[in-house]
């Protein structure tokens, strides 16, 4: 069957516990939805919860044979707690697991030879990069791994698509009765919003944590009453691999051409304003946007409502400057975002939930004016691929990209319009992420191209004089310099599903070629 | 023309193609490329060397391409600049 897209699900294609939907375009749910019940283990008031024994952690969890475990990624690639469970229950010989993380970084690399062994079949992640994802993409995986967007994710483990039976929450301090905080310890991470979810809906809750300290372990961010046991290790992460060093504001000049352009189009698009929002990302070119909006805002004397997303020192700056009144922030990308959120009170924690779940009483995104998105691919209808890279190996994946995208009033991809001779401009994308209806502009250096779907900013630009193209003539600039490629080979082999945010099938992802 | 010595042009920077030309061994334009973007520009690339040489009158030589996504000028000035240097 093909989705609306056109992209080929095939009937082969299942998942556990539930139908098969395939994505039929952004729809605006009118029926309520259940959430799933929760198993609750009933604490014993006289019997503490802490544990020193890895093993012992994961038999008192009561994991079987054919579970779904969890962890989070705010530890991101200095995470020890996926490696240190893993290695344990290899040796307790439990088969047939799946992992749930939030996303999977370079540093889990020892999880490709779990899933040789048998002992992970399954994986859900709404990004994956590094060896695991390398070795999904080559079909070492048993089944399909799933890939969803943040929001999506929050959504399937809240009504039970995606089933959790032991949630492993790496803790950087915790309290004997299992209180989570993660601007503190030697491992502070700042804000756990993807965790939330796992905490709130999994059967068995177990805070793995190398800083136990005295109760309460205030300021609380996820409390006792959802964690079963607390877990006491050496080291949950590497600080290193934590926290990346403050990424610095591009000086390419191809960048700061798409950032100089990125902002006529804010600028046109009438959004630049009292009390508007804006999420951008932490690469270079993006916080050139960051910077030059930073210079209007200040000229116009703009304050802004909040900057969302993952956060960086340069969003830090901009509010202690004033520009903006809060930031919403659900993960922490440096130091100087955990220093900001532990002494500012409008430095605010938010959920996966809060941030992007489509089905809840109301997500961030849906009141976010201007996002800035990036792209691996994007076709002539602005689908964008951010999943595989043009080889169809797995890179990356939605996380928030496809939530923010429906949800903003003005999403810009932008890209150089040709990286290393592969063109940002295709005629098919090799994954669909994002579903182009929800892509509003294309920025590049050589120029600016509006979805069709959008004359009323068509119609924006031209009273301002910002030069528009259509997305063809983009991609026919590209070619006159680089000429057209080949299409690449991939074998008939599904190795991953791409899940819309709603939890409808948006594409797949077939094992490369020639391993 | 004749291929003396060997020499090269070109870095290994992105965007650029490194090349090292050599006497053949009477094999006629013995090409060996490595690409990062093999799959989709590989015979395109090939051909683009070819063609260089060959309007250069170069019938005998061994020629190593390394390719960090160069576009076809690039390629033509780098083939043509090894060749000259090894004249």
């Amino acid at each position: 069957m093909k989705n609306i897209l056109g992209r080929e699900i095939p009937d082969s294609v299942t998942l556990p516990n539930r139908q098969i939907r395939l994505f039929s375009g952004v729809q605006v749910r009118h029926e309520d939805v259940v959430k799933k019940s929760v198993k609750t283990r009933v604490a014993d008031p006289t019997e503490g919860k802490v544990i020193h024994d890895i093993k012992k952690a994961i038999e008192k969890s009561g994991l079987k044979d054919g579970m779904t475990i969890s962890f989070h990624h705010h530890l991101r690639n200095g995470d020890y707690v996926m490696n240190l469970i893993m290695a344990e229950i290899a040796e307790m010989g439990i088969k047939d697991l799946s992992i749930a993380a939030s996303s999977i970084f370079p540093i889990q690399a020892p999880l490709v030879k779990h899933m040789e062994s048998g002992t992970v079949t399954g994986v859900y992640a709404a990004y994956m990069s590094g060896p695991v994802a390398k070795a999904i993409s080559e079909g070492k995986l048993k089944n399909p791994a799933v890939m969803h967007t943040h929001g999506g994710r929050s959504r399937a483990i809240e009504c039970g698509d995606l089933k959790i039976d032991v949630a492993f929450i790496g803790a950087p301090t915790c309290d004997p009765m299992g209180n989570i905080n993660g601007t503190e310890g030697k491992s502070a991470c700042g804000s756990l919003g993807y965790a939330n979810s796992d905490a709130l809906y999994a059967d068995r809750v177990i805070a793995v944590t190398d800083n136990l300290v005295v109760y309460p372990a205030c300021p609380i961010e996820i409390t006792q009453e959802y964690v079963d046991y607390v877990l006491v290790v050496d080291s949950i992460g590497d600080p290193k691999g934590i926290v990346s060093g403050t990424t610095q504001i591009t000086k390419d000049p191809v960048g700061l051409k798409i950032a100089k352009n990125t902002i006529r189009v804010i600028e046109a698009s009438g959004l630049l304003k009292e009390g508007m929002s804006f999420q951008t990302g932490a690469g270079g070119t993006s916080l050139a946007v960051a910077s030059y909006l930073k210079d209007i805002m200040k000229e116009k004397r703009i304050t802004g409502s909040f900057m969302s997303g993952g956060i960086t020192g340069y969003l830090v700056d901009m509010l202690d400057e004033g520009l903006f009144k809060c930031i919403m922030d659900v993960q922490c990308f440096d130091l100087s975002a955990i220093d900001s959120l532990k002494r500012n009170k409008n430095h605010q924690i938010m959920s996966a939930s809060m941030y992007g779940n489509p089905h809840n009483k109301g997500a961030l995104v849906n009141v976010l004016d201007i996002v800035i998105l990036g792209a691996t691919e994007i076709d002539l209808n602005f689908n964008v691929n951010v999943t595989t890279d043009s080889n169809g190996y797995i890179m990356g994946g939605s996380g928030g990209h496809s939530d923010t995208a429906a949800g903003a009033k003005l999403s810009i991809v932008v890209s150089q319009l040709f990286k290393g001779r592969l063109p940002a401009v295709v005629d098919e994308v090799t994954t669909v992420s994002t579903p182009g209806e929800t892509v509003d502009v294309l920025v590049t250096e050589r120029g600016i191209a509006i979805n069709p779907l959008r004359q009323d900013l068509i119609e924006k630009m031209k009273k301002h004089n910002v030069p528009v193209m259509t997305i063809k003539e983009l991609q026919d600039v590209a070619e006159k310099m680089i000429g057209k490629p080949e299409k690449i080979q991939r074998s008939d082999k599904i190795v991953s599903v791409v899940e819309y945010r709603d939890g409808t099938i948006i594409d797949v992802v077939y094992q490369v070629k020639d391993q | 023309m004749k291929i003396n010595k060997v020499a090269r042009a070109g870095t290994m920077e992105s965007s650029d193609i490194f090349i090292m030309v050599q006497p053949g061994d009477n094999q006629g334009l013995d090409i060996r490329l490595s690409s990062v973007v093999i799959d989709q520009y590989g015979n395109h690339i090939r051909n683009v060397i070819m063609e260089t040489l060959k309007s250069m009158n170069i019938e005998d030589i061994e020629l190593t391409a390394n390719d960090r996504g160069a576009l076809d000028y690039t390629i033509r000035s780098r083939v043509e600049t090894a060749v000259k240097r090894a004249l």
